[in-house]
């Protein structure tokens, strides 16, 4: 049941994606991509990463795209105009590499994982049972991924100011 | 077991993202495809979290706090080349072309 429930909201987001790719107009290319990370957070949920889900629905799904939807709005792309997708030689040269591609990670699909290294099965939900399913990943993040942490948060200011002096016109 | 499903969509997501790359011009459409092998990367960190512990989610998250940094620059500079040359077509981006 639950594989079967998996393999539904994996070929959405993958149709998802196809669709994002091939849309002409990059609103529609954008909403298609929403779809996909939709599927994407309803997949996190089936593998045990709840809070996750939920943040790719807020980050991604809301802020993220919001964003790209603005800035598609700002700069009017919507109308129709000639397509950007190349022409056939730069059509096969994608699908060519990116058949290449799917050959080359399609043994990730075979991988058997050391027994040393695993965790017994079910362990994930005894967790998020036992520290509630926010605190199994703040545990770990705000004790030995601290220091990355922080150093995230650096980052995301750098992002704020670096975004402000590009985007605007006059200081 | 949910891992060979996920590793499967999630090689064939970032495969679908790396083509949107390679045969798109709009630089837009082009950051998208690049935000979906980030999500193709992020599913596979989850699936393999369930049996290796939670330091694949904990990474999940710092994957999207920098694409969410990401985003906010290179849509930054995205703006300030469509104030430049009208156009966000990589097509007209050659200044470092030869002729």
């Amino acid at each position: 049941m639950t594989l079967t429930v998996f393999w539904v909201f994996g070929v959405i987001a993958m149709g998802g994606a196809l669709l994002c790719i091939t849309r002409k107009n990059p609103i529609a290319s954008a909403l298609w991509l929403v779809v996909t990370l939709f599927s994407i957070a309803a997949l996190f949920v089936l593998l045990d990463a709840q809070f996750l889900a939920v943040l790719q629905v807020l980050v991604y799904a809301g802020a993220i795209m919001v964003l790209f939807l603005f800035v598609i709005m700002l700069l009017n792309l919507g109308r129709p105009g000639p397509s950007d997708i190349k022409g056939p030689l730069g059509l096969g040269v994608a699908v060519l590499l990116g058949a290449a591609l799917l050959f080359l990670l399609q043994p990730v699909t075979r991988t058997t994982l050391l027994s040393a290294i695993t965790l017994p099965p079910g362990s994930v939900p005894a967790l998020q049972q036992q520290q509630g399913i926010v605190g199994a990943v703040a545990n770990p993040l705000f004790g030995a991924y601290l220091i990355p942490f922080e150093i995230a948060s650096v980052l995301l200011l750098a992002a704020i100011v670096g975004a402000v002096v590009l985007a605007k016109r006059k200081l | 077991m949910l891992l060979t499903p996920a590793l499967a969509i999630s090689a064939v997501l970032f495969t679908l993202g790396v083509a949107g790359v390679l045969f798109r011009r709009n630089a837009i459409v082009i950051f998208m495809c690049v935000e979906l092998m980030l999500n193709a990367v992020n599913l596979t960190f989850v699936a393999l979290a369930q049996t290796l512990g939670m330091g694949g989610q904990v990474f999940v998250f710092f994957v999207m706090a920098v694409a969410a940094a990401e985003a906010a620059v290179g849509l930054a500079i995205i703006l300030a080349v469509y104030r430049h040359k009208q156009s966000v077509s990589l097509q007209n981006m050659n200044l470092l072309k030869d002729g």
